[in-house]
């Protein structure tokens, strides 16, 4: 069974998420920021008149924040019926995967990946990170 | 009077509807004479009629739907078969039933339309079958000399001339039918006839229509006779003309694009605003204005009266009622008050819980009432009125009132809110925890008046809502629940504010009042009860919550200017804080992520003119959680003079003396202030004194005891202490206020006569040595106390004595 995934990258990694539930891919939004949010929400962005959250994956992840000045770009992806705007650094292509190339996260991996990672493709170029989006996006 | 109109109306409008329903039914009958739902209907509509007429007086309307009906009941029963002069006969008893309510529409009245020939007609008809199923074209005949009476108009001839061209077109029709067809425009003509003389002066037009309506009158359908009579009345707007029905998410989906609409406005009254363009500027005002009209007309729309929530009440609370074997009467008032429809679709479940909460738990047992002088009947009042662009909901019972202390009591059992916490709160303040989570459970419900089932739940859906509600209490009186609720849901007028470089937007519905102030000036500055900011508003004091520091963002910069938006909070009121107003403006409520939901300050997103998001703050939660305990009650004073004593805090009177020196004397040592004339001083000895009150009473000059220039005006200021019967007068300068001290930032810096020195109020202010003082003019005073208490007290005796001391202190 093949699957879709749309892919990006964040501190040099590839991540996928399945392609249905994107919405879209934008260049970086103002962004209002929400005082005493959860660790991760990045802000409030206007995405056509509709209020989406924006959750900055580098803080999901455990990454360091992005070097100033560099702008990150957002994908939309629904989560039930939400939208909600994924901050990532750069947007990639969409690839066909097959089940045959999933394997679970490795057991070596940090808990907080862990958590928000459903598992990983290889790929020939390398290993493409399944991400959960749901558990990546709660608060 | 008026409600009568407002039923008639109702019945008009809905008679319109239903008799436009009819006569296609009717219609579709004749094709299928043997359709027990058409009949059923045609018999449900008549019937309706019939007794609502009756009901509201209109005797020949009655009349009129009584035969008739009993024709239907005849068909209905099977007892006859539809057939031509029968539809045509209830055909004609529709067209009288409309004349008849077009004439009730415009004046109210039945007036003379004549209803005999019909009634006669069909009486004829009805007699006919008792000899069944015969349908003789003579039936409908010996009616129809009848009618031709009372036509002695113009009309006739259109008519003569008809009846000379109706016959080739009921041709197609059964050969019975021939003779009954002539009759039938006849027939029909007296009723439509009469109310257009009356309501319509010109006769012509009517005439000009006639030839186009007979004929499908005799075919087929009979709604289209009607449409000359109502041709003039579209004039005036009848009752089934002036509504429609529409698709309820078509209104919403208006109500979202004016939404929108609004938004796009807000963004070009902004861009209005940064350019100098006067016809941009003009523009930009008559879209605003269209905006608003438009915005109030589809909001219109959706307003449903709350009486569409209240139907199921009466029976609710009967069933409640006797359940639990109450007896209650239930009040209703209001009802016609309008809501959005989204929002009254909100309310329901929590109003249906209030109510049966009231019944249940309100109302005691008939014999409990009884014996505490009460009538054995509950009563129940629900209540609905607009006040301040809300709408207001109460229901109120006349029960046994909740219980304060109860409530408290449970509050602390259940670990809620400590004793302490509780025994600072005020009663109303004790009610609204049982609307904290977790007071709700089914123990509750026997301890404490069982009131607290969940309420909790009842609060979170008002406020998803925008709304408040609130409880008053009276122990034995009754319980009065509160709900305030916003007229619309999409849209409100805000306040937006900013904060830490970002805009945030207060709903205008809690916003009292907005107070500027500058760090600069010394009056008019946030004080401080132990840690906690608070101002002086009008001689009360309000707490206030500083928005940066619930959005732990960095602190104030000490000099920047500030403004303290008052705000209304369940029953508390307090300042927020904030960096700057811009304006206020109309936002649209963006739901917010369920995400951000749970952080429990903001009600939602909106998007400001320039397309920014901005979030809407919840005034509740953030009261909630920065109020909760004493700070909530720090408006009430004197309560809080009272414990200042107990804690470091100590309020002071501010005094000036001579060379612009401040003095402070702690108010537990201040009796009176008053002005006495300088003249009134004589003296003893070398000492001063005035008369005051009948005794002697020295006098101490504070600039003279503390060194300085004395002053020479023609008024002295004092401040009298007495204690026991004893009194020592000490003469300020000016009294300048009363403020909060700490005592904890007391500097030991003084010199004789003085305890040490602080900042009040931004001053070095000195603090007075009360008992130096008091000694300095009466050495005596102090004497009648224990040596060691006295020495004990050095200083703080005012403080300690401040029971003894004549409770009586008046502003001069």
């Amino acid at each position: 069974m093949g699957r879709q995934l749309a892919t990006f990258s964040v501190e040099g990694a590839r991540y996928g998420v399945d392609v249905l539930h994107v919405q879209e891919a934008l260049r970086f939004q103002a962004r209002t920021p929400v005082p005493v949010a959860p660790p991760g929400v990045a802000g409030l962005v206007n995405l056509r008149g509709q209020v989406v959250l924006a959750v900055d994956l580098r803080v999901k992840l455990g990454l360091p924040p992005l070097a100033q000045g560099v702008e990150p770009m957002m994908v939309v992806v629904k989560v039930g019926s939400e939208p909600v705007s994924l901050l990532v650094d750069e947007i990639g292509d969409v690839i066909d995967v097959d089940d045959s190339q999933f394997e679970t996260p490795p057991d070596t991996l940090d808990a907080a990946l862990r958590d928000v990672l459903v598992g990983a493709y290889k790929l020939d170029g390398g290993l493409l990170l399944a991400l959960d989006v749901e558990a990546a996006t709660a608060a | 009077m008026e409600d009568l109109d407002e039923i008639v109306h109702e019945f008009l409008v809905e008679s319109h509807e239903n008799l436009d329903q009819l006569d296609s039914d009717l219609v579709a009958l004749e094709g299928a004479p043997e359709s027990r739902e058409l009949l059923g209907s045609v018999f449900r509509t008549i019937h309706t009629i019939k007794g609502t007429s009756g009901f509201l007086a209109f005797n020949v309307l009655e009349r009129l739907t009584h035969v008739g009906e009993n024709l239907l009941v005849q068909l209905r029963d099977g007892k006859r078969v539809m057939d031509q002069p029968t539809t045509d006969v209830l055909l004609e008893m529709v067209d009288g039933v409309r004349a008849l309510l077009r004439h009730i529409e415009s004046d109210g009245t039945e007036g003379d339309v004549d209803v005999a020939p019909t009634v006669a007609r069909i009486q004829a008809v009805l007699d006919g079958a008792t000899a069944p199923a015969a349908p003789e074209a003579a039936e409908p005949e010996p009616a129809t000399p009848e009618p031709v009476e009372p036509e002695p108009e113009p009309v006739d001839e259109g008519t003569v001339a008809r009846t000379t061209v109706e016959p080739d077109e009921p041709a197609p029709t059964p050969d019975d039918a021939g003779t009954a067809e002539a009759d039938l425009p006849q027939q029909r003509r007296p009723e439509p006839a009469p109310p257009r003389r009356k309501t319509v002066k010109k006769t012509p037009p009517p005439a000009v229509q006639q030839p186009s309506e007979p004929p499908p009158a005799a075919s087929e359908s009979a709604p289209h006779p009607v449409d000359p009579g109502e041709a003039p009345a579209e004039a005036t707007r009848g009752a089934a003309d002036g509504s429609i029905r529409v698709d309820v998410d078509l209104l919403d989906a208006l109500m979202r694009q004016v939404g929108e609409l609004v938004l796009a406005r807000n963004a070009i009254t902004r861009l209005a605003d940064n350019v100098a363009d006067v016809d941009l500027a003009r523009a930009s005002q008559r879209l605003s204005l269209i905006a608003s009209e438009l915005q109030e007309g589809v909001m219109k729309t959706r307003m449903q009266p709350i009486e569409h929530v209240w139907s199921k009440v009466p029976r609710m609370v009967r069933d409640v009622a006797a359940a639990c074997s109450r007896q209650v009467r239930l009040e209703m008032t209001g009802g016609d008050t309008e809501l959005d429809r989204s929002l009254l679709e909100a309310i329901k479940d929590p109003l249906t819980h209030l109510i049966r909460n009231a019944v249940d738990h309100g109302i005691e047992p008939p014999e409990d009432r009884t014996a505490a002088g009460k009538p054995a009947k509950g009563l129940v009042s629900l209540r609905a009125y607009h006040a301040g662009g809300q709408v207001v909901v109460e229901v109120i019972d006349d029960g046994k009132g909740i219980d304060s202390d109860r409530v408290a009591a449970k509050a602390v059992e259940k670990g809620l809110r400590t004793a302490q916490q509780v025994a600072s709160m005020g009663q109303a303040e004790l009610l609204q925890l049982l609307f904290l989570p977790g007071f709700s459970t089914a123990e509750a419900v026997t301890n404490v008046s069982g009131r607290g089932v969940g309420m909790d739940v009842v609060r979170t859906k008002i406020e998803a809502i925008g709304g408040t509600v609130d409880i008053e209490s009276i122990m034995g009186r009754g319980t009065t629940w509160r709900l305030r609720i916003p007229l619309t849901l999409a849209i409100m007028p805000a306040l937006t504010i900013e904060c830490d470089e970002q805009l945030y937007a207060i709903p205008q519905v809690s916003l009292l009042e907005l107070v500027a102030l500058d760090a600069q000036t010394n009056d008019g500055s946030v004080e401080w009860v132990r840690g906690a900011p608070v101002y002086r508003l009008r001689g009360e004091l309000l707490p206030l919550v500083d928005l940066r520091e619930v959005f732990s963002g960095p602190a104030r910069e000490g000099d920047g200017r500030t403004v303290i938006a008052v705000l209304q909070a369940d029953t508390q009121r307090f300042g927020l804080m904030v960096d700057r107003v811009l304006n206020t403006e109309e936002i649209v409520v963006k739901p917010l992520s369920a995400r951000l939901k749970s952080i429990g300050l903001y009600a939602g997103a909106t998007l400001l003119g320039d397309g920014r998001v901005s979030l809407i703050l919840d005034v509740q939660a953030i009261a909630r959680r920065c109020m909760n305990g004493e700070l909530g009650e720090a408006d009430r004073h004197d309560q809080d003079a009272q414990s200042d004593v107990e804690r470091d805090i100590e309020q002071v009177l501010i005094t000036a003396i001579g060379e612009d020196r401040r003095i402070a004397i702690p108010l537990s040592a201040v009796t009176r202030l008053e002005k006495l004339p300088a003249a009134s001083v004589e003296r003893v000895a070398n000492r001063e004194v005035v008369q005051y009150r009948g005794a002697i009473t020295p006098v101490v000059r504070l600039s003279n005891l503390l060194g300085g220039s004395a002053s020479t005006g023609e008024e002295l200021t004092v401040v009298v202490y007495t204690r026991r019967d004893r009194s020592v007068a000490i003469v300020v300068e000016e009294i300048i206020d009363i403020v909060d001290d700490d005592t904890a930032h007391h500097s030991d810096l003084g010199d004789r006569g003085l305890l040490g020195s602080t900042v009040l109020k931004d001053r070095v202010t000195e603090l007075l040595d009360v008992h130096a003082a008091v000694t300095a003019g009466d050495p005596y005073f102090f004497d009648d106390e224990p040596a060691d208490e006295a020495t004990e007290a050095q200083g703080e005796v005012p403080a300690q004595n401040g029971a003894h001391r004549s409770g009586e202190l008046v502003g001069v």
